[in-house]
């Protein structure tokens, strides 16, 4: 993993700073959305080997959700934007 | 040939020119009754138990590097059944007794080393949840003792025992726990299997999977395609790699777990002892070298290789638990992919597809499972019914609320 995190807010930063919470592209389903669709938020992700955005949060730090674009394989960090940026929360 | 202490006495007096390669290298079949995907101890030892339990000896292994490279070869080798929930603990203790006859049943030296694992408590709170775990495990004929803090003390005196924050109140032991060489665990089957029958067949990388009418017909793999009656999924780390092939989503991350092994040091810690405060656990190889390890390191990687930051946390936990060990030297550390699943236990069960099964999510438990994982998986494959122990690893159980969560800590794979 890459020793740095480049924060949109506080600049590159430790990653030891962050939490990872994981795969970025689960969506919270509403409320009556049915079993299935709870089932796929709580328990599925996805495990690419190769590029994949996160959840980061800087715990550490300015507090933000992050999303962090990074490759599983070689560790490489190619894209760091604040979690609201994407129109998400966490 | 037979291996015994005759053999090695022959085999000396010949100049030890007779010894033949412990298995072949097969160029492979068009079709095979059972291919396996992944060549690690859980796929080897699958393919094994399918041909000396189960008679199904037209088997083929599919390893994509060469055996041993895998997870097997990269664990702190420590075996224990000291679960606490009922969909564990059975399965974990039929892997014990298996372990104890392994070296016989597949003539092969393991090096099963049953020195006794010590899981150190640290509080009031923590002993009585130890106290409950030795007594499930004892209600389920597993051997499981509370020592306390006088008898930990003659047995490991150069613990921390009185760490101003973490002093050591005792210990629960399970005697029969210890460790085992892994890499001869992987051999020892690799050969038993082969002498069976069964393809070992390295360096061939699954690429692709073959469906008609809803079926598996075949694997298309880096050596061409190989036909099969059933497929079976062994690939650990890359199980949700593997499972993609088939649009199959598993409850899986892949995450990254290292190891360490020291200098060679003089005879010190005679048994396996892990850290109650901090996630540690060592223990001292035949060669001297202490081997030890720790948490994963939280995110997810396919990379075997992990990061210094962890390699300080590890460290930290290792010196509050023995301050002796601030002086020793590393030699060597090592990674390995972990599948981590949900709830923290593994999945042996049979999928949307009517002739794949899958066997994975041993988050970073596989090794001590390797046995029972093998031989509950070709019970599986061989008959369609989950072994007696393994009933409980369903694939389904997240969406019924069936969870196996030993941790509690819900569905946060890097927390398990």
């Amino acid at each position: 993993m890459a020793s740095l995190i480049a924060c949109p807010h506080c600049g590159p930063r430790p990653k030891e700073e962050f939490t990872v919470k994981g795969d970025a592209a689960i969506a919270r389903p509403a409320a009556d959305a049915g079993e299935d669709a709870w089932y796929a938020y709580v328990y599925l992700r996805d495990n690419p080997r190769g590029r994949h955005k996160e959840y980061w949060h800087h715990t550490s730090g300015c507090r933000r959700w992050l999303v962090v674009e990074r490759d599983t394989v070689t560790h490489v960090v190619y894209a760091v934007l604040d979690a609201s940026a994407q129109g998400e929360t966490a | 040939m037979r291996y015994s202490a005759f053999s090695v006495f022959l085999n000396a007096l010949r100049g030890n020119k007779g010894w033949q390669p412990a298995w072949r290298s097969p160029v492979p079949k068009n079709h095979y009754d059972v291919i396996i995907v992944g060549g690690g101890g859980h796929g080897l030892a699958t393919a094994y138990y399918l041909a000396k339990e189960f008679g199904i000896t037209n088997v083929a292994v599919l390893e994509k590097g060469y055996i041993g490279s895998g997870n097997v070869g990269r664990n702190t080798t420590i075996i224990r059944s000291n679960y606490l929930l009922q969909g564990n603990n059975p399965f974990y203790e039929l892997s014990m007794k298996l372990w104890e006859g392994l070296e016989q049943d597949f003539n092969f030296n393991a090096m099963v080393s049953q020195r006794g694992v010590l899981n150190l408590y640290h509080s009031d709170a923590q002993r009585d949840a130890y106290t409950r775990r030795g007594n499930a495990m004892r209600l389920h004929g597993v051997d499981a003792e509370l020592l306390d803090r006088n008898t930990v003390r003659q047995m490991l005196p150069f613990l921390d025992f009185d760490n101003a924050r973490f002093p050591i109140q005792g210990a629960l032991m399970q005697k029969r726990g210890g460790t085992v060489r892994h890499d001869a665990v992987a051999w020892g089957y690799a050969r038993g299997a082969d002498s069976r029958g069964v393809d070992i067949i390295q360096n061939c990388e699954v690429t692709g999977i073959r469906r008609e009418h809803g079926r598996v017909t075949g694997v298309e793999t880096s050596q061409g395609f190989i036909g099969c009656g059933k497929l079976a999924l062994a690939a650990a780390g890359n199980s949700t790699v593997v499972a993609d092939m088939v649009d199959m989503k598993l409850p899986i991350e892949s995450h990254v777990l290292q190891a360490f092994v020291s200098e060679g040091l003089k005879p010190f810690i005679d048994n396996v002892v892990t850290f109650g405060a901090g996630h540690f656990y060592v223990s001292q190889s035949d060669k001297g070298g202490l081997v030890f390890g720790g948490d994963i390191d939280g995110y997810n990687s396919y990379a075997q290789r992990g990061n210094l930051a962890t390699v300080e946390h590890v460290a930290e936990a290792g010196i509050a638990m023995i301050p002796a060990l601030s002086r020793v030297r590393v030699l060597r550390s090592w990674g390995g992919v972990m599948d981590m699943s949900m709830d923290g236990s593994p999945i042996i069960d049979r999928t949307h597809i009517d002739n794949l099964y899958l066997n994975a999510g041993w988050c970073y438990g596989g090794f001590k499972a390797t046995p029972a994982s093998g031989f509950c998986y070709a019970h599986l494959i061989a008959g369609n019914q989950p072994h007696e122990t393994a009933t409980a690893f369903r694939l389904d159980r997240f969406s019924r609320g069936r969870m196996i969560d030993e941790k509690g800590v819900g569905s946060q794979p890097n927390l398990h």
